[in-house]
């Protein structure tokens, strides 16, 4: 059970430190993209909350499993 | 999901599970399972009066019924359904067919409420289509686009209802377990990938024809003397898209929905401070989680039409 939680802690930081570079980036992209050419900026936006829904899901999987691993396993 | 919270032992204690904080997580995780209980399995009994377990009842002959509890879901194996995910999953599919169907005729010039967002869907879908596929001509894109948005948007949505509100009101019919949210169940999003699937090969090789098809997972990044390499690796870029497609609408899901259960668990704590911060942190949770609903809907639609569409890709790259 105690490893359990130190598993749980490992998964859900790691998983933030992925999805926080990868969303930094991203957002920095955007951002940078708008500031060169605003008339693209509503299609961007579109690209960038897909993109930003991929980066996500897999440390979202990661906080579900994490969660699971502490409260019902 | 197997239950490992509960030890079944003969005399041992057996409290009310919904009493302690696993036991109230484990009954949100688990579904309404009905299925066959095979041959010679267990079925525990917990004793009212003197609340230990009782000597369990060996079942005589394979039996459909509803499965009390996680171990007894799990001894059903293969033939077990879960009843809630597949109802609610038609219920919400019957609605949203009833819905659109219903706002469409009534064409005004002032449009309603709902005439507006069922006009919304459809033009943001369409507008989707028309950039991530392109001028290939298939009609059955844009109406299952849609439907994959619309529907998965509603049983996302399921996840903003109270946590406890639906399975307490089922509680009073007799019905012991019931998940709301169909999306946090792999089942149906494994299952609705899976069909996603089947279509992108289909289309490929009704399209690019069977030869191109095996072609294109056989000669692609080595040419054809490397083949067995190639297959190989096109074949796990191959079964890993339906997987993530699945598994991410999943994940999102089943993390939203054991926060919100989380979240519930604040106001058993005897303190009516954290009692207050719970219902703040579930409007905050709630309000944040309108983002991931509508965001992995949309993804899970996106994703379907880009695959779609590299299963109409003819010319060679």
């Amino acid at each position: 059970m105690e490893y359990s939680i130190l598993a749980a802690g490992i998964t859900m930081g790691l998983s933030a430190i992925g999805a926080g570079i990868g969303v930094g980036i991203l957002g920095s992209k955007f951002i940078e993209g708008i500031a060169r050419q605003p008339e693209l900026a509503p299609f961007l936006q579109g690209r960038f909350f897909l993109m930003m829904g991929l980066t996500d899901a897999v440390p979202m999987i990661g906080v579900g499993l994490g969660m699971y691993m502490l409260f019902a396993l | 999901m197997a239950a490992k919270g509960i030890d079944h032992v003969v005399g041992a204690a057996c409290s009310e599970p919904e009493l302690t904080t696993n036991g109230y997580i484990q009954h949100h995780l688990t579904n309404l399972t009905y299925g066959k209980l095979p041959y010679e399995s267990e079925v525990w009994h917990c004793n009212k009066e003197s609340q230990v377990w009782d000597m369990p009842t060996i079942i005589p002959a394979d039996t459909w019924t509803f499965a009390h509890g996680a171990t007894e879901a799990a001894d059903m194996g293969f033939w077990a359904f879960n009843v809630d995910s597949i109802g609610w999953s038609i219920f919400l599919g019957a609605l949203f067919l009833g819905l659109f169907k219903w706002a469409i005729p009534t064409n005004s010039d002032t449009p309603s409420g709902l005439q507006n967002f069922v006009e919304m869907c459809i033009e943001f879908v369409d507008d989707n289509v028309q950039s991530l596929f392109g001028a290939t001509n298939n009609k059955l894109i844009a109406p299952l686009a849609l439907t994959v948005f619309v529907w998965i948007l509603f049983m996302n949505l399921m996840d903003l209802i109270p946590v406890d509100f639906i399975p307490e009101l089922a509680k009073y019919l007799g019905i012991e377990y019931f998940k709301v949210v169909p999306t946090t169940d792999p089942n149906v999003t494994l299952g609705m990938a899976l069909a996603i699937f089947v279509l992108t090969i289909y289309y490929s090789i009704k399209i690019k024809g069977l030869k191109a098809f095996v072609a294109e997972l056989t000669l692609h990044p080595f040419g054809k003397w490397l083949m067995p390499v190639n297959f190989v690796l096109e074949m796990v870029n191959f079964i890993a898209k339906p997987i993530s497609l699945g598994l991410r609408l999943f994940g999102n899901l089943y993390a939203g929905e054991m926060i919100f259960i989380l979240i519930a668990l604040m106001l058993f704590f005897n303190s009516v401070l954290i009692g207050m911060l719970g219902i703040g942190l579930h409007l905050v949770w709630a309000l944040f989680h309108i983002l991931i609903v509508a965001l992995q809907a949309f993804i899970f639609m996106a994703l379907t039409i880009a695959y779609l569409a590299m299963a109409h890709e003819t010319e060679e790259h």
